[in-house]
């Protein structure tokens, strides 16, 4: 028992970005607004790339910039002393790539307002069995 | 060291994205998510990932809350759930 307490509490930051994605997953699914579903997708995403920055994560470890000015020289440089910086600029391109499906799904939702006066799900389907 | 600050703002993550699926304002939800952007933001910082942190300062907190804001001005504030 004592053995699976302290390995939650040793991994505690995974079971809040677990938390922090159900939460997203709860928004596309149970909300009826459309805007909604849109910012629970959002949600969904920031927590896999929160996930995904902390996999790169080192502690006692500075950022990934060498800052001596003659590494060719005999200075070695310890890779532990850095931040693995490939999950975080992996991560880079899913954070503009989620503001390009936020925008689209904004100008999508425009679009279904203008033609059908709301944005609530149930009243979408009811205009739409009407026509 | 770094762990009590890292856990005091992911629950302030948590906190601003359950708000801002439960409030009852579009305008509302797009603040909340605004400020979510940018907890999100402090949080890559403290992890080190300063590349990511700016560019969802900037791309994140900025562009999409004028998206979002445009939207609901185009639209309507009103929401059932």
């Amino acid at each position: 028992m004592s053995d699976v307490l302290s390995l939650i509490i040793a991994k505690y930051n995974y079971w809040l970005y677990v938390i922090l994605m159900m939460i997203g997953l709860y928004g596309m699914i149970a909300k009826n607004n459309l805007i909604k579903k849109v910012v629970g997708m959002n949600i969904f995403q920031t927590a896999i790339i929160l996930f995904y920055v902390s996999i790169g994560y080192k502690t006692n470890a500075g950022i990934p910039i060498i800052t001596t000015a003659d590494t060719a020289h005999g200075v070695v440089v310890k890779a532990a002393d850095y931040i693995n910086p490939l999950t975080s600029c992996l991560m880079l391109t899913a954070i503009v790539v989620s503001v390009a499906t936020f925008g689209y799904a904004m100008a999508l939702a425009v679009r279904i307002y203008q033609r059908y006066q709301t944005l609530e799900e149930d009243e979408l389907r009811m205009r739409l069995s009407e026509e | 060291m770094h762990w009590p600050i890292d856990i005091i703002v992911l629950t302030f993550v948590i906190f601003c994205a359950i708000a801002a699926l439960s409030v009852k304002d579009l305008l509302g939800t797009a603040i909340l998510f605004g400020a979510y952007s940018f907890l999100m933001c402090l949080l890559w910082t403290i992890m080190g990932a300063v590349d990511v942190a700016f560019t969802e300062a900037s791309v994140g907190a900025g562009v999409s809350t004028v998206f979002f804001v445009a939207a609901i001005f185009r639209t309507s504030r009103r929401t059932k759930d």
